[in-house]
């Protein structure tokens, strides 16, 4: 049986192939039956607009149907039920089980107790296979991902989806470039691991000092409650936000993405300019989603 | 000048297994791993900070001996984290019939707590935590935190 847990225990081959796979669904105007007849079970232990909806889209794309669980509060975890025996019971129920859960490491669990495919939709502060997938989809579209330089600006330590995109990145020969508020660095055992994995990693304390040299730049929210105070906050935010005028003198082909929501990281004069792709990013979650589940069944 | 009487420490075993050469003050957390408590039947003999003259041990090492029990390999590469060093002697009617060295196993289970208070091995389910042995330390089965260092402090 196969499971998607993490963007780690893929290959760069098998990444390549999924990538491949979703492009197929996007240039096909369908209809697609592989789901025909069959169930997916959405368990979504944790609050998800985008990556929920974009599921149950992709879901019904390929003629399947879903059911969901939005919230502990009503679900049997919230009688004190354990996860692996949820996972164990809605296996009986459905062919595909996609979790999000708010525990790090739930999604391997789920899959060592289900006896149905496990997709992680999101576990804690950890893995989000997913977008880590749909944003290099995303910049496939634009540019191969060989032999470009890629900007990670904003809080690097605890975002997650920077840090699943930063190991994915890896697997390709390119430069990630890393612009993060003090503090808010990327977390010494993942930059030790990229550098081990032959990858080059470049660190930034100003973004005007890289800005005009990135093909992609990925840019993530920079959470208020990390900072001691409001005016530190908002000190550390106008200095990361990212406005036509910081993107005057860009590469041609260069593309900004967003894993959004957004909280005026980016300005929104940004969304006019062709380099703005963080809406096309998101876009691309449901063939990215219809590839993924179609690998499983 | 009078020369200190020689005099064993602790007294042979007939049949068991020694474990020697132990990092010393870590004799008692090479119990807890081996699942040997105040209440189990196990006869031990236990000596800590014993002299010794290995290179690089400060000069002080301990032992542990327990009688009538032979410890698997498996059950003894678990202290390999904390004991790096050791040594198990397997007694049988007073001789060494083996000696083994002790290797940090590739898959710990149960052995180890994770770090990260989010992880889900930290949750109430029915699983044992879970860690592998990477070059930068034991890295979490479950949620990937890596634990480079004080293992002692987070065994179960």
């Amino acid at each position: 049986m196969y499971h998607i847990i993490s963007i780690k225990d893929f290959e760069r081959a098998e990444i390549d192939e999924l990538l491949d796979k979703a492009q197929a669904i996007d240039q096909d105007s369908g209809p697609f039956t592989s789901l025909n007849g069959r169930q997916v079970a959405l368990l979504f232990f944790e609050p998800s607009t985008r990556t929920r909806m974009s599921f149950a889209s992709a879901v019904a794309r390929l003629g399947g149907s879903s059911i969901c669980v939005d919230s502990v509060e009503g679900s049997s975890i919230s009688k004190g039920e354990t996860l692996a025996d949820t996972v164990r019971v809605v296996s009986s129920y459905v062919d595909v089980i996609v979790l999000r859960h708010p525990k790090e490491g739930a999604a391997r669990l789920a899959a060592e107790f289900a006896s149905v495919p496990v997709i992680n939709a999101g576990d804690g502060a950890g893995q989000h296979p997913s977008q880590t997938l749909l944003d290099l989809y995303t910049i496939r579209q634009s540019m191969p991902l060989e032999g470009i330089d890629v900007g990670l600006l904003g809080d690097l330590r605890y975002g997650r989806t920077t840090h699943s995109l930063a190991y994915a990145l890896s697997n390709y020969d390119l430069t990630i470039h890393t612009i993060a508020p003090e503090t808010l660095e990327l977390p010494t055992s993942l930059k030790d691991e990229l550098l081990d994995r032959g990858c080059e990693v470049v660190e930034h304390d100003d973004i005007t000092d890289i800005i005009n040299d990135l093909d992609v730049l990925y840019a993530t929210r920079i959470q208020r409650e990390r900072f001691p105070d409001a005016a530190s906050y908002y000190n550390v935010a106008e200095s990361y936000r990212i406005t036509p005028e910081l993107l005057e003198d860009r590469k041609e082909q260069m593309i900004v993405l967003h894993p959004l929501p957004r909280a005026g990281e980016i300005d929104p004069r940004v969304d006019a300019l062709p380099c703005a792709k963080y809406f096309e990013q998101a876009k691309n979650g449901v063939p990215v989603r219809m590839a993924m589940l179609e690998e499983v069944i | 000048m009078q020369e200190e009487p020689k005099a064993l420490l602790i007294r042979p075993i007939r049949d068991g297994t020694v474990i020697d050469h132990i990092t010393h003050g870590e004799a008692l957390t090479v119990l807890r791993i081996l699942g040997i408590t105040g209440t189990t039947e196990e006869k031990l003999s236990i000596a800590t900070n014993v002299d010794t003259r290995i290179a690089g041990t400060g000069g002080l090492k301990d032992i542990v001996k327990v009688s009538n029990r032979e410890l698997s390999k498996e059950e003894v590469d678990r202290i390999a984290l904390i004991a790096p060093n050791a040594t198990i002697n397997i007694i049988r009617n007073y001789l060494v019939v083996e000696k083994i060295g002790v290797e940090i196993p590739r898959h710990l289970r149960g052995v180890i707590r994770c770090t990260n208070p989010g992880c889900i091995s930290n949750a109430n389910e029915p699983i044992e935590s879970a860690f592998e042995v990477a070059p930068n330390g034991l890295r979490c089965h479950y949620c990937d935190t890596v634990i480079s260092s004080d293992y002692a402090q987070h065994i179960i």
